[in-house]
């Protein structure tokens, strides 16, 4: 690891720090720009208790008072109470509702790396043939679909024609859908970028010379090609993690799965302002931290790099 | 030319000071040579070559067949079908709302229209049935696609101009403006977009309600606004990231360093000679940025914080249709299909775009 590279990997951590602060920040003055304040809801309430509930949540004190308590409280991992759900405190809600979203996106975006690289070598390897069109019409296809459209019509054939998979998440067997939905467009995403990188590592030097040498098929394929061809493979985990925080928001709500996508969907038409900024928070560090992680790996997998 | 004229060239080329004036250089041109001046072919212009590869290829003209027609019918269907989209057929002024009209199967007919084809006379069809409040659901999938389109195409406007701008600028400029400038685009460009925009439609929406309702941009909806909005300080990072590389180097050729010298002004080399160069890759940027924004939309508005009702975009239709998804699944497949169509017939026209008029990929 040189110098050039140390510099490189300081400069995209303090990128990282900063992208992170200017979320917390839009956060809070977003929320504090809603006309009205949280309290001012359906019940007409004293000036008395509107003072007294200010008081309580600090919400009296002047706006740079307020913004520096916040930032301290977040870095404590203290988002506040929320304000809708008595006697709850936001970051509760955040780790529950986690717990259940992470599992589905961890085997999610297992199953679409899986596939996607199996499905894109696949057709790299038999190029222009039957196999190889088949799969990149299917892929661009589910690429043109939004995450709601696939969920709806998973939906639709599994739960109200087939009805051999439960519609809702609680259920046992109930979050294999919402699985299938969430690994679909990353699933289609890989195979492609798989496909197209497989392809132009087949054309390589490299290749033709372990050909000659005698390698055995296999072992041209998984050692020699492979290896390489999955370099670019790694520049999509950070958006492919993206893609599935966001797109568990759209699924969580079809197959009514209690994870935190619908969570923050309910906070949002509670107007239950502390867990939207939470959540809000929450989900973009995650982003924001698993980009990090993506470019760090590609720059350091792959040696070509140049650091500017 | 002979090759003893060419010897003589040569040799007056080896003695630059001569003032021998070669004679032969003013005879008049042969036959020959005027022959060579002729033209074999038209020169053809960068459009036209470009769309002559576009017209040949298959995928991307049915593409544009595809859009074309949709876009038509969305321009003049609502003009002519005899139904609103907020036109709740049950309901008549001073009567009992009358309940046969809701959720109607496609081809079915409310009450009193029963009772018109009764007595002989004609109604028009519900193609696609009515949905839960009675409204004729074809117009309203029509009316949704062109919501979807529109915000489609005037984000992917915005986007273009706020990035075309921003990048032209850093790009010209260069030096410390562009690392500043480039910095801000870096730490956009890692903001997660979805989220932000969700956060930032929820916020403008509450603030633009009041600020909005007596205005021309009430019929248009706060989320749209904000939608607007937030594709004006999002999305046009990739674009400004984009046109700033071309006019790097662009900048560096002589035909600037040429304009430059004869005075042109700084604003007029960005305009008519940087920009007209990096054309190729603003159109194709610009084609694969609309599909991109109908997906936000749709997005948007099936988590409820897109288009404000009565008005129907793709993405509220179904996300409507989700609640009643066991009795009336059509609901949910049309607006669906018409997403998916939309957004995938743009992308292969992008990709075909980006294959006509990108130089880099000529062969």
């Amino acid at each position: 690891m040189n110098s050039k590279m140390m510099s490189y990997i300081i400069k995209r951590i303090l990128l990282t720090i900063v992208t992170i602060w200017l979320i917390i920040t839009i956060t809070f003055f977003a929320m504090k720009a809603i006309p009205g304040g949280p309290f001012l809801s359906e019940k007409a309430v004293t000036q008395e208790v509107t003072d007294a509930l200010n008081e309580k949540y600090g919400l009296d004190k002047p706006i740079f008072e307020q913004y520096t308590t916040y930032l301290t409280d977040i870095l404590h991992f203290d988002f506040g109470p929320s304000l809708k759900s008595r006697g709850r405190v936001v970051i509760d809600i955040i780790t529950e509702g986690f717990a259940v979203s992470g599992k589905l996106g961890i085997i999610a975006a297992g199953i679409a790396l899986t596939l996607g690289i199996i499905f894109g070598s696949v057709a790299a390897i038999h190029r222009n043939k039957l196999i190889d069109n088949t799969i990149m019409v299917s892929t661009t296809a589910f690429v043109a679909m939004p995450s709601f459209v696939i969920g709806s019509f998973l939906l639709l054939v599994f739960c109200v024609y087939w009805k051999i998979l439960p519609a809702n998440g609680d259920l046992p067997g109930g979050l294999i859908l919402p699985v299938i939905a969430l690994a679909l467009y990353p699933t289609a995403y890989i195979t492609r970028l798989t496909r197209s990188s497989m392809l132009d590592v087949l054309q390589q030097d490299y290749i033709r010379t372990a050909k000659a040498k005698g390698v055995s098929y296999y072992l041209l394929i998984f050692k020699h090609a492979l290896k390489n061809a999955l370099i670019p493979v790694i520049t999509y985990a950070g958006p492919m993690i993206a893609y599935i925080l966001t797109g568990s928001l759209v699924v969580e709500k079809i197959f009514a799965v209690p994870g935190l996508g619908r969570a923050f969907i309910s906070s949002i038409t509670n107007r239950d302002y502390p867990l939207i900024m939470g959540t809000t928070i929450f989900l973009a560090t995650m982003v924001v931290l698993m980009n990090l992680v993506s470019d760090l790996l590609y720059k350091v997998v792959d040696p070509r790099i140049d650091f500017k | 030319m002979s090759d003893k004229n060419l010897d003589k060239k040569v040799k007056l080329f080896n003695k630059p000071f001569s003032f021998h004036v070669n004679v032969d250089s003013f005879l008049p041109a042969t036959e020959e040579e005027k022959k060579q001046q002729v033209l074999m072919r038209e020169s053809v212009s960068f459009w036209k070559d470009g769309f002559r590869r576009l017209w040949r290829n298959k995928v991307a003209m049915t593409c544009v067949f595809v859009l074309a027609t949709i876009i038509i019918s969305v321009i003049i269907i609502p003009m002519v079908w005899p139904y609103d989209y907020d036109e709740q057929l049950g309901v008549v002024q001073g009567q009992a709302v009358d309940p046969s009209y809701s959720n109607l199967r496609p081809f079915e007919y409310g009450e009193t229209e029963l009772g018109i084809i009764e007595d002989g006379g004609s109604v028009f069809p519900h193609i696609f049935g009515t949905d839960a409040a009675g409204r004729d659901y074809f117009i309203r999938v029509i009316f949704g696609a062109r919501v979807s389109l529109s915000v489609g195409f005037f984000a992917s406007i915005i986007v273009l101009l706020i990035g075309t701008i921003y990048g032209s600028i850093s790009g010209y400029v260069g030096g410390k403006t562009d690392l500043i400038m480039m910095r801000v685009v870096d730490i956009i460009y890692s903001l997660p977009d979805m989220l932000v925009i969700i956060l930032l439609s929820v916020v403008l929406n509450q603030v633009f309600k009041d600020a909005l309702a007596n205005t021309i941009f009430a019929s248009l909806g706060a989320n749209m606004i904000s939608i607007f909005i937030v594709f004006g300080l999002l999305y046009w990072v990739g674009m400004a990231r984009l046109i700033r590389g071309q006019i790097l180097s662009l900048k560096e050729q002589d035909y600037v360093l040429a304009a430059r010298s004869i005075g042109a002004s700084h604003g007029r080399i960005i305009k008519k000679h940087l920009l007209p160069n990096a054309i190729s890759v603003i159109i194709i940027s610009t084609a694969l940025q609309i599909p991109s924004a109908i997906f936000t939309e749709s997005f948007l508005s099936f988590l409820g914080l897109g288009v404000s009702a009565p008005m129907p975009s793709l993405g509220s239709l179904a996300s409507a249709a989700l609640a009643g998804v066991f009795s009336y699944a059509y609901r949910l497949v049309i607006p669906a299909l018409f997403i998916s169509f939309i957004v995938l017939s743009l992308n292969l026209l992008g990709d075909g775009l980006r294959d006509a008029f990108d130089p880099k990929m000529k062969a």
